[in-house]
């Protein structure tokens, strides 16, 4: 197997406070190849933006990366100077924010925006930066952009802003970028379109794409592997179409259970009993064990480790010695 | 049939957002209006959900003010138990209606008075129509409330800030029956919610419905939501309602263009890989719609007719291709 575009190695992200030092990430791992596209799904409060922030390096005080491992391509981030960094950042690695209005700067053109962006990491004149800058609204299916590219961002659609921030993550080839709910603030007619334009650029730069979003019906349409978090950890992580399909841990189950869809019945909703623990408060052992069904005296004293499971791998204890089998 | 316990008729609502009359007089520039909702009428029935579907800027949440009365409609009646909510003779009736008509409100953080303990958040309807004398009493049908909508009676201590947002949204609900109210306005009553808490709350006002008989007003932009809550469903674009129909068909056999788009954009968790229509464009701005109907500039059976002339609701659906000529399958 060729090297993962991305690489977190048990990521741990605290957050100091007047009250002791909060761990907003505790554990994390996983890997996106190239191409790939990993979603990243879980309620408020789960650690999807923190961790999509964690490997950008745009972590600020009091939050710091307390442990663990961020390889882009083979080279540690996670240790790099700001000065290093600020370099890969927006060349090597590019972000998408949920909110399109604030990641534009209003004052000034949006071509300007992108130009600036293009000849900060590639070595291109003016005019030819503003070449690269109009083929790239076009890519991302803006009309007429050699007009459209000097307006105001005021002067733009909300889903229209979405697709030049796109292009501005766009503009220097990264080899990943983070989506950071990139259409929560969408309606779902746009939001059909900028979930394709993201699996298009995947497809054609073979871009690696992290997506974190709380929306399993965009992660369902989007991404190749999935992994669900669940108060700093990752719960479960696969292929989409198994964690869609065949949830093993509760918590994804209960997800998985909880979503209205077009296609289902009119039954009562699965309903996960509770709310996702404080940062403050986490319990003992599994953090899930509180609103878990199936707890037993184990769950609630020893944290569970993740275990392969097929394609998929849990980090739940009912399923350590069992099968294969009769899990699957 | 019975009589519709709701009954909107030609609805119309218009915003003026022209500049102020000194710079119209100094830049030039002439009075525009915003036409936020226009020919719109539907009847709700005794018990039934009736949602209201759109995108952002299709007028739904100013049907649902229209409704309650918390915005006089620009032309138009609302009637609701056959009192009308506009008519100045019908003030004394209006009055009486008032208690059973609530609203639950999106934002759980900014429906709840952060200075009011939750007790009197929710007391506030019994004592504004004065249905039950005694403190004792009050504190206690406050503390029944509470449980109906799983919280603890004890909660009735606490300020809303100690309550997580499904919480909060429980308290709204609570608040809403206090007033016995028979008619709840929802808007957006789970988009501030995680998906979990979301399933909570659907749960609830299910059951709420079915052990007090509640009729719901229901505004959604979330279609998989409206299918799970909804029996009658209406879609709006840019003021109107474009099709109306029982939720199960709407769903099932969607006949509008713009209806069948929507339902095509929605990310399908089911992975079925079925066939959609491509979406076009966006929704145009609604100071300067496009002439005849709304949707033409993004419609694939737009024919000459639907660029003149703006088609009526008939049979369920505003649509010229439908209603005039069979639809190409």
């Amino acid at each position: 197997m060729t090297e993962p575009v991305l690489s977190v190695r048990n990521l741990k992200v605290e957050f100091a406070s007047r009250r002791g030092t909060l761990r907003a990430i505790d554990g994390v791992s996983f890997d996106i190849a190239k191409g790939e596209v990993l979603g990243v799904v879980g309620e408020s409060g789960a650690g999807k933006s923190v961790t999509g922030l964690a490997v950008i390096g745009l972590i600020d005080p009091p939050g710091r990366i307390a442990g663990g491992e961020i390889h882009l391509a083979g080279l540690r981030i996670d240790n790099l100077p700001p000065e290093e960094m600020r370099r890969i950042r927006g060349k090597r690695i590019g972000m998408i924010f949920q909110d399109p209005l604030t990641s534009l700067n209003p004052l000034y053109r949006v071509g300007d925006q992108i130009v600036e962006t293009i000849r900060t990491h590639l070595n291109l004149s003016e005019a030819a930066a503003r070449r690269r800058a109009i083929d790239l609204l076009a890519e991302v299916g803006i009309p007429a952009p050699e007009k459209r590219i000097d307006g105001y961002p005021h002067e733009f659609s909300g889903g229209m802003r979405q697709r030049v921030v796109i292009a501005l993550a766009i503009c220097a080839e990264p080899e990943l970028i983070i989506a950071d709910e990139p259409t929560t603030a969408l309606d779902v007619s746009v939001q059909a379109q900028i979930i394709s334009l993201i699996k298009r650029l995947g497809r054609d730069h073979g871009t690696a794409v992290m997506l974190v979003t709380h929306d399993m019906g965009v992660i369902a349409e989007t991404s190749d592997r999935v992994a669900v978090m669940y108060a700093g950890r990752v719960a479960e992580i696969g292929p989409v179409q198994d964690v869609v399909k065949n949830p093993l841990h509760p918590y994804a189950k209960g997800l998985m259970g909880a979503i209205p869809t077009l296609a289902g019945d009119d039954k009562r909703l699965v309903q996960i009993p509770g709310s996702m623990p404080r940062l403050s408060a986490i319990p003992r052992g599994c953090s899930f064990n509180p609103r878990c069904a199936f707890a037993f005296d184990r769950c609630r004293v020893e944290r569970p480790e993740p275990l392969p499971r097929g394609a998929q791998s849990v980090a739940c204890h009912l399923y350590d010695n069992v099968p294969a089998e009769s899990a699957a | 049939m019975s009589v519709p316990f709701v009954q909107a008729r030609n609805l119309r609502r218009v915003f003026d957002v022209s500049k102020p009359w000194l710079n119209r007089v100094l830049e030039g520039g002439h009075l525009e209006f915003l036409k936020a909702v226009d020919h719109v009428s539907f009847e709700i029935r005794k018990g039934e959900t009736f949602a209201l579907v759109g995108e952002s800027g299709s007028g739904k949440t100013t049907v649902a003010r229209m409704v309650v009365g918390l915005l006089p409609p620009s032309a138009g009646d609302v009637l609701i138990d056959g009192v009308s909510m506009t008519d100045p003779r019908q003030a004394p009736a209006r009055r009486k209606l008032r208690r059973r008509i609530q609203m639950i409100f999106q934002d759980p953080y900014a429906s709840l008075n952060p200075r009011f303990r939750v007790d009197a958040i929710i007391s506030e309807p019994i004592r504004a129509f004065d249905l039950i004398q005694g403190e004792r009493d009050i504190q206690a049908r406050v503390g029944e409330l509470l449980s109906l909508v799983g919280l603890h009676p004890d909660d009735r201590l606490k300020y809303p800030h100690e309550f997580s947002g499904g919480q909060r949204q429980r308290i709204a609900i609570a608040r809403a029956l206090a007033s016995d109210a028979e008619f709840i306005v929802c808007d957006e009553p789970t988009s501030a919610l995680d998906v979990s808490v979301q399933a909570q709350i659907l749960n609830l006002m299910r059951d709420l419905q079915d052990k007090f008989g509640l009729t719901y007003m229901f505004i959604s932009h979330n279609l998989a939501v409206v299918r799970h809550m909804a029996s009658r469903v209406g879609v709006m674009y840019l003021g109107r309602i474009v099709e109306i129909a029982e939720g199960r068909e709407l769903f099932a056999r969607p006949r509008m263009p713009y209806t069948k788009m929507l339902l095509g954009a929605v990310p399908d968790l089911a992975m079925s890989g079925r066939q959609r229509i491509p979406v076009k464009g966006e929704i145009p701005n609604p100071i300067s719609p496009p002439s005849g109907c709304a949707f033409n500039p993004r419609c694939p059976l737009a024919f000459d007719l639907c660029r003149k002339e703006t088609p009526e609701l008939i049979d369920g659906v505003a649509c010229h291709a439908v209603n005039t000529a069979p639809v190409p399958a």
